[in-house]
């Protein structure tokens, strides 16, 4: 559905996309997964048609980003970074200004965003200023569906969205495949690549790996320990420094660890160690990896 | 089509919805005409005048009089020493001492060459150059009339505009000043406000044909412009007394043709600015300074070095002022000011073509 081949962007001396390329498929869900800064935007503009690649290819159902502009333009819905819709217009005038310049009406595709557009319908009179976070997410998503794309392009949907709001607006984006809709969403919560039904890992334009989540945590290498302690400052600069330490990263109360050599000797020496260098309430247990886990890896 | 109509239904929304701006937008033709045909006049009345009369005989007395109902000057009363004329000056009040030598009615009757000095004050020179022309006048008048011997006496009309009124100037000047204002700067802003708040992206990204949205956020401009003008005219008319002869159709065609050319300026100030701020400064400085001083809505063009001259040829307000002038005072028809309106349709067109080639169908 749609293809990218070997897409470079640059502005002036920084490179943002160097090569990327991947697929995503008919009604999937797919997430591009980097942080602030790896080409996310770039990369989304370029499928909605709004900037140019310097180099490489990309189409959506078969057509060319850069030939076929006003098809794709008139069959995908694109939903900015930053909130953008019209302040000073009420919800209802929004939705009812982007049905009419895509050649639409409400009424005819109101089935398809029901369940989104229901639950803010009490409050389709007021302006889209003064809509909660959460509220101008559900109706930028009305606005990007009203005219039943056949793809859709979220560039960080969720960014700046509260924790509930997010659960609520991945549900609604699941409920979408029902409509076999293809959907690319960035972001850069990695908690959120779980929810997607194929990821790419992105950092500093170069995409690090395509896969499903499961697929992706199943090919991290070696074994994964989290580790804790009351000084958990010294422990990090210790581990650090063992020479039985692949790696070793703060994640929240934990430390991930990955040991060189995992055998339980070894592994009991790290331990005694620690504690010769007066570490208390020392927990460690093995743990899955998660996404973030493998970003980190690939990085290495 | 029914796309298009959407856009501009949402634009006439903005419009609207913002009544505080489209009321200031409304409001502002009454106040500045008001203030400009009432307030500014570059007519003089009511000049403090004092007199040092070294004669006070008969003629001296009567030129006094003479000066003192022409009903331009008031009388700050004599002064008997010569020295304090200083003095009052700098007190601001009196901008002219008209003094008299001594045995002036002798002198008068004798027809030799007359003692009279005219002092004016010259800080404002306009004014002071007014003063002492109106004096001199009345002076020279009062002397002539009596005498028996040839005069050469010039039977002056003044065509078009027969009381010298200033409004006669200023309404034109006004017209020019808001029609050009309000369409650039408020196409300019309204654009760049799209580019601010990050619609233009999703506009972009729309089916939407750029050439779309342009034409669509300038229509409400053109009818709210449009509006002021006749709103300016009417007060003219009615409050001024303007003449309204005219050929009212060439006139409004006039108004759409300058206001076409306005809104294409402010459509090319949006393509090289990216924030409102900066699209209101470059409109104010890029066309209420040449509107108000190159014009010749204030400052006669003649009078300029030959470099502004040159450079006002290139002024579309300077163009407009001539035709509304030549259709609203003398009732000219097109015959007359075809060079003109060809002129403003000219640039029209350069700055539409320039302006939609520089618009873009992508970001960048």
């Amino acid at each position: 559905m749609i293809t990218i081949t070997n897409i470079s962007k640059s502005y002036g001396k920084v490179q943002a996309l160097k090569n990327v390329g991947f697929e995503v498929s008919r009604g999937e869900l797919f997430g591009l997964i980097g942080p602030d800064g790896a080409g996310k935007t770039s990369l989304m503009r370029i499928l909605a048609t709004l900037i140019l690649p310097d180099s490489g290819s990309a189409s959506i159902a078969g057509r060319d980003v850069v030939k076929d502009y006003r098809y794709i333009r008139n069959n995908i819905g694109y939903m900015p970074g930053r909130f953008s819709l019209y302040q000073d217009l009420s919800m209802e005038e929004n939705l009812q200004f982007f049905a009419t310049i895509f050649g639409t009406t409400i009424k005819e595709n109101y089935e398809l965003i029901k369940p989104i557009y229901s639950q803010i319908e009490p409050f389709k009179k007021r302006k889209a200023g003064a809509l909660s976070g959460g509220m101008k997410q559900k109706l930028a998503l009305s606005c990007a569906l009203i005219h039943r794309p056949e793809a859709l392009i979220l560039d960080e949907p969720t960014t700046g969205v509260d924790a509930v709001s997010r659960t609520e607006f991945w549900e609604m984006l699941k409920e979408l495949k029902r409509y076999d809709i293809t959907i690319i969403v960035s972001t850069p919560y990695m908690d959120e690549a779980g929810l997607c039904d194929r990821v790419a890992l992105i950092q500093s334009g170069n995409i690090l790996q395509v896969d499903t989540p499961q697929n992706i945590v199943n090919s991290y290498k070696g074994k994964l320990y989290a580790i804790k302690a009351q000084d958990i400052y010294q422990l990090n600069n210790l581990l650090r420094q063992h020479t039985n330490i692949e790696s070793c990263f703060t994640f929240g109360e934990f430390l991930h660890i990955v040991f060189k050599n995992d055998s339980s000797e070894q592994q009991a020496i790290v331990l005694d160690y620690l504690e010769n260098q007066g570490m208390k309430n020392i927990v460690v247990q093995p743990i899955n990896p998660n996404i973030e886990d493998c970003f980190i890896q690939l990085l290495q | 089509m029914k796309r298009f109509f959407g856009f501009i239904q949402k634009e006439f929304r903005h419009l609207f919805r913002d009544y505080r701006s489209l009321l200031i937008l409304l409001g502002m033709p009454f106040v500045q005409i008001l203030i400009f045909g009432f307030a500014i006049t570059t007519e003089v009345r009511n000049i403090h005048v004092a007199f040092v009369d070294n004669s006070r005989d008969v003629e001296s007395i009567r030129i006094t009089n003479k000066i003192l109902s022409s009903g331009y000057f008031i009388s700050s009363g004599t002064i008997n020493d010569v020295n304090s004329i200083e003095a009052i000056f700098r007190q601001g009040k009196v901008k002219l001492v008209v003094v008299f030598g001594n045995d002036f009615a002798k002198q008068l009757q004798a027809g030799d060459a007359i003692d009279i000095q005219l002092i004016a004050d010259a800080s404002d020179a306009n004014t002071a150059n007014l003063i002492v022309n109106y004096t001199q006048s009345i002076v020279q008048d009062y002397i002539n009339a009596p005498q028996q011997s040839p005069q050469l006496v010039p039977e002056v009309k003044m065509l078009y505009n027969p009381n010298l009124k200033s409004v006669y100037m200023f309404v034109p000047g006004i017209i020019c000043l808001l029609l050009m204002l309000i369409s650039a700067i408020m196409t300019s802003i309204s654009i760049t406000r799209e580019k601010e708040m990050g619609t233009m992206e999703v506009l972009l990204a729309s089916p939407l044909k750029s050439s779309q949205i342009i034409i669509g956020k300038v229509i409400p401009y053109v009818l709210v412009s449009f509006t002021i003008g006749v709103i300016i005219l009417a007060i003219g008319y009615t409050v001024f007394g303007m003449p309204f002869n005219s050929n009212v159709v060439l006139l409004l065609f006039e108004f759409v043709l300058f206001i076409t050319l306005a809104l294409a300026l402010g459509i090319l100030i949006s393509t090289v600015t990216n924030s409102q701020q900066v699209a209101l400064m470059v409109s104010m400085f890029a066309l209420l300074l040449p509107v108000i001083l190159l014009s010749g809505f204030i400052f006669p063009i003649e009078n300029m070095p030959a470099f502004l001259q040159y450079l006002s040829l290139i002024m579309p307000p300077r163009w407009f002022i001539i035709i509304i002038k030549n259709i609203m005072l003398k009732g000219v028809s097109l015959e007359y000011v075809w060079k003109e309106t060809l002129i403003l349709a000219g640039m029209a067109v350069f700055l539409l073509t320039v302006s939609t080639k520089k618009l873009k169908t992508r970001l960048e």
